[in-house]
């Protein structure tokens, strides 16, 4: 399959500095047919109709999500978009955030139409402050031209914590507080920022918004595959040749986007989805691509021949540890517990029993962890333990050797 | 209007919960560390528990209750970067400026961190110094990129 070229259409091809480079591209042309043709109903029911699937990691339908908050009754309600961009290995709402700011700005207007929200939010990690001076220009400028009708969009700043790209901890961190967090229900659709209904979506979702209403839900239900519509945005590093941000329609073989399009060779693992995702061995490099299989919010990082895989998995699992917001129990002391037995396992004092341990953790971990994050924690752990168990043997069994 | 006198502001208006993060990474930048004293002023112009403005200055990676320098590094640590030998960056920079991530020069001029993802992985090895990017680094870079930051 060829790439794919929806959500980074303009990437490239328009001055990111210039509202009338976009407006040339047809840019806006989507929010005016919203709001002038179409009831806010109708807007929602053509993003149902497209099938559209969150892009930040979970997958959640969009239409349904909008609808769920056009539904709530309030008279305030907001839209945020959720540009923290934490996971490990993921840059493409960089890359988009860079490249087509007012792409973002458009379908954030039309999202705030659709469900009656007067204001949005836009949430930047820390770590892009240097987007910030270019992303506010690019609200001005189609602000002055009077192309938002009113719908106001703000930055707020994160101040670094991977887990404020939760959405009910970024909220938390958008009121000023911690990011912990939240008990669910209630959703951000019925109680989300400051208690209103709220619909927070992923920057590249966000970004199909406006071609799907300007093109309709027939057009983007004919890319991707039967539960996955439309085109991915891809990260790419590691052991590849080129690494890089890459688009591709859904179901595309990871074979293409690693060999062909980033030039690996030699692949061990690639690693899907970041910290909280899958483990893929080389002889899997022929699954697809799209939410029936394998996908995370687009990170993919590539191992080669030369890599330990009990090193890497050690090291995602420092990181979990670290950024555990601390609130509930399973994740925040099981996070540090799969370190302490990672450093016997690294130090060669291993047994048995601690690998057995490891599993029965990561059980309690899934099923009573409050966000995705504790959910997710062990899931390299238990993939690299079904596909490289060998390098697991290898630490147990020097160390018994040198017992001796 | 000077930032005691716009934080009073803020407290007044009701805002100070909305507002603390803004104004902590402000004070932060400011005053290099948001020390015990800073908290307490803070929490009274803005009209919030000390006790719940500490609990965020401490949660976030970018504010600080620890003395900083006058230019923060932080290179990236996570996998991607390790992959393309961040450990010689960082040993690089340890030598260069003569300390160990997590301390803060004699003369005041760096700290020194390590920090997870910075989302710059398709350059990496990559760093931040203050808000600044810098990735595909070498170590033979290191000392012109440190020599920007006086
Ligand atoms: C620990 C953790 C970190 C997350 N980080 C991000 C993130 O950086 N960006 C993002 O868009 N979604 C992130 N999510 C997913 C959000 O909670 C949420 O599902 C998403 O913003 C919804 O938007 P979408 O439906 O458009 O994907 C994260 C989730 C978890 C559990
Ligand atoms: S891993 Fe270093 S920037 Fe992403």
């Amino acid at each position: 399959m060829p790439e794919a070229n929806i959500v980074l259409k303009n990437c490239g091809v328009i001055d990111p500095a210039r509202l009338d480079s976009y407006l040339a591209e047809g840019g806006f042309e989507a929010l005016e047919k919203a709001s002038g043709a179409m009831t806010p109903a109708e807007v929602v029911a053509e993003v149902k109709a497209s099938g559209l699937r969150g892009r930040g990691g979970a997958g959640f339908p969009v239409g349904l999500k909008w609808g769920f908050t056009r539904q709530a009754p309030a008279e305030i309600k907001y839209v945020i978009c959720n540009a923290d961009e934490g996971e490990v290995g993921t840059f493409k709402d960089r890359y988009i955030l860079e490249g087509d700011p007012f792409g973002l700005i458009e379908a954030m207007a039309i999202a705030g139409y659709a469900v009656g929200a007067g204001r949005g939010f836009i949430y930047l990690r820390a770590e892009y402050h240097f987007l910030k001076d270019k992303l506010a220009g690019a609200i001005t400028q189609a602000k002055e031209k009077g192309l938002l009708g009113g719908f106001e969009i703000e930055i707020y700043e994160g101040a670094g914590a991977y887990v404020c790209g939760e959405e009910m901890a970024l909220m938390e961190s958008l009121e000023g507080k911690r990011g912990e967090v939240r008990y669910k229900p209630p959703f951000p659709p019925s109680r989300g920022l400051w208690g209103q209904p709220t619909v927070i979506n992923n920057v590249e979702t966000l970004m199909s918004i406006p071609r799907i209403i300007k093109n309709g839900a027939g057009w983007f239900t004919a890319i991707g595959t039967e539960k996955s519509k439309g085109s991915k945005v891809f990260s790419v590093s590691g052991d590849v040749g080129k690494p890089g941000v890459y688009e591709l329609e859904m179901g595309s073989p990871l074979r293409e986007l690693v060999e062909d399009l980033a030039q690996a060779q030699d692949t061990k693992a690639v690693q899907m989805g970041g910290a909280t995702g899958r483990l893929l061995p080389g002889a899997m490099l022929d699954t697809s691509l799209d939410f029936e299989n394998v996908l995370g919010a687009g990170s993919v990082i590539v191992y080669n021949s030369s890599r330990d895989m009990v090193d890497i998995v050690h090291r995602n699992l420092e990181f979990l540890a670290e950024e555990s917001c601390g609130k509930c129990a399973p994740c925040r002391e099981g996070t540090q517990l799969m370190v302490v037995v990672f450093k016997r396992i690294l130090a060669g004092k291993a047994k048995e029993r601690d690998i057995e341990f490891l599993k029965e953790l990561a059980t309690t971990m899934s099923l009573t962890s409050l966000c995705g994050l504790g959910q997710a924690a062990p899931s390299t752990l238990l993939d690299s333990l079904s596909h490289f168990e060998d390098a697991y043997r290898a630490r147990m069994k020097d160390i018994a050797g040198a017992v001796t | 209007m000077n930032m005691t006198a716009k934080i009073r502001e803020i407290g007044k208006q009701g805002r100070g919960r909305e507002e603390l993060l803004a104004v902590l990474r402000e004070a932060r930048e400011s005053y290099g560390c948001l020390t015990p004293e800073v908290i307490v002023e803070l929490a009274a112009g803005l009209d919030l528990p000390v006790g719940e403005v500490y609990g965020v200055a401490t949660f976030y990676s970018f504010l600080s209750t620890r003395p900083k320098g006058r230019n923060n590094i932080r290179i990236c640590k996570s996998i991607p970067c390790f992959l393309k030998d961040s450990q010689i960056i960082i040993d690089t920079v340890a030598e260069a400026i003569d300390i160990q991530p997590g301390e803060t020069t004699a003369d005041n001029r760096f700290s020194f961190e390590l920090t997870n993802c910075i989302g710059a992985c398709d350059k990496a090895p990559a760093m931040m110094v203050n808000h600044r990017v810098y990735g595909g680094l070498t170590p033979a870079e290191i000392a012109r990129i440190l020599a920007e930051h006086k």
